[in-house]
């Protein structure tokens, strides 16, 4: 702001111009949201069904087709939605160019790799068994 | 980086407080931001009696009363005193409304006056306006239209095509509502904010206008439209009963429905 003292109002206002996207992004939160819903339900009427249980009934539970793969598209959706709720607060409040493109670098990375490693360990148990 | 603490200039210290009224008969306080960029001093807050029993009954009227009769340097934007210029939107009472528009009858305590919030303020009530201002010429606020008006009238518009037009043209860019807006205290740089946004959707929304298309591009940006995250104060605050967060989310739906 201060280096661009000379420059007008509108110049400024209008800045690089556009990015043309966006729209992909709010999309895919929404759908990501919508998927969500049945899926979290899903999860939490599980988990308390099988509460008290021992580990082997629930790694029985996991290695049947239906669970392992809800669990997975549900590990899917988590981890996108997360990741674009998270780039939106980053966004929001990071104004420090260096710092937002570092915190959105390590934030995308870390929500990529919880992904991967909770779908792992859904495959492991599917698997094993 | 995320500040949590006010910066210097806007710690709000303690200021004047003008005699009572011997003779009032219903007296109240107004408590007011005053910040003079001349005295090079910290903003802070001044009070004032003055005698609703003298007085008209809007807060714009308690206003001029108090520069006119205790303090001729208070320094506020009015001209129309009747909601349809815009230029008295100040925080009243916690809420951006028109000072021309709220009863003082309605506000209990004391009345808080501020300018309105997270502007660079120019002087006591007064905000800079220059850059929402080029944000609203940013947006192209005029018909476009390749195709030339018949030649013996106006553009046709259907009663129905009209319609779409209600609700949008009664704006009066007072900008209550950006201003009451955190995503555009937080970025307003780049957001644009729901007074502008409301007025891109009445172009998109006008069937005359031709270059929809070209309107909907330029505000497809993370920043300039994607900021919204629906918070709703712009709806809660319009003191003309406008719905921006609603011209908001027409307008997110138009870019997903050209997808």
């Amino acid at each position: 702001m201060a280096a661009e003292r000379m420059r007008s109002p509108l110049g400024r206002a209008i800045g690089l111009g556009s990015a043309k996207e966006g729209v992909g992004h709010w999309w895919a939160q929404r759908v990501t949201a919508l998927a969500l819903v049945p899926l979290a339900l899903w999860f939490v009427a599980g988990v308390i069904a099988l509460a008290g249980t021992d580990r082997a009934v629930f790694v029985a539970w996991v290695s049947h087709p239906v669970p392992a793969v809800l669990l997975v598209l549900l590990l899917i959706a988590t981890f996108y939605h997360a990741a674009l709720g998270l780039q939106v607060v980053i966004e929001d409040y990071i104004h420090a160019e260096a710092v937002r493109l570092g915190a959105l670098i390590v934030m995308r990375l870390l929500c990529f790799a919880l992904a991967v490693l909770g779908i792992f360990a859904v495959l492991k148990m599917a698997f094993a068994a | 980086m995320a500040e949590f603490r006010l910066p210097a200039n806007s710690r709000i210290g303690i200021g004047k407080t003008h005699p009572i009224p011997a003779t009032a008969k219903r007296p109240r306080r107004f408590r007011i931001y005053r910040w003079d960029p001349e005295t090079g001093e910290g903003p802070r807050l001044d009070t004032y009696t003055i005698d609703l029993a003298d007085c008209a009954p809007m807060v714009l009227d308690a206003l001029i009363k108090i520069k006119n009769e205790i303090d001729t340097t208070l320094t506020f934007r009015r001209s129309c005193r009747e909601g349809i210029c815009g230029s008295c939107a100040m925080n009243i009472d916690g809420t951006n409304t028109l000072a021309c528009l709220k009863p003082i009858e309605d506000v209990k305590g004391d009345v808080m006056i501020y300018p309105l919030p997270h502007m660079a303020v120019v002087k006591d009530l007064v905000p800079d306006l220059n850059h929402i201002y080029a944000q609203y010429r940013s947006i192209q606020p005029w018909l476009q239209s390749d195709s030339p008006p018949p030649p013996d009238r106006e553009r046709p518009q259907s009663e129905a095509e009209r319609a779409q037009l209600d609700g949008l043209w009664e704006c009066i860019l007072c900008f209550c509502c950006s201003t009451a807006c955190p995503s555009y205290w937080w970025n307003g740089e780049r957001y644009l904010g729901p007074a502008i946004l409301l007025q891109a959707y009445r172009w998109i929304a006008d069937s005359r206008d031709e270059k929809t298309g070209e309107r909907l591009d330029a505000l497809e940006d993370p920043f300039r439209l994607y900021r919204c995250h629906t918070i709703m104060n712009c709806t809660r605050t319009c003191p003309k009963n406008l719905n921006p967060g609603k011209a908001i989310a027409e307008i997110k739906k138009l870019m997903v429905l050209r997808r």
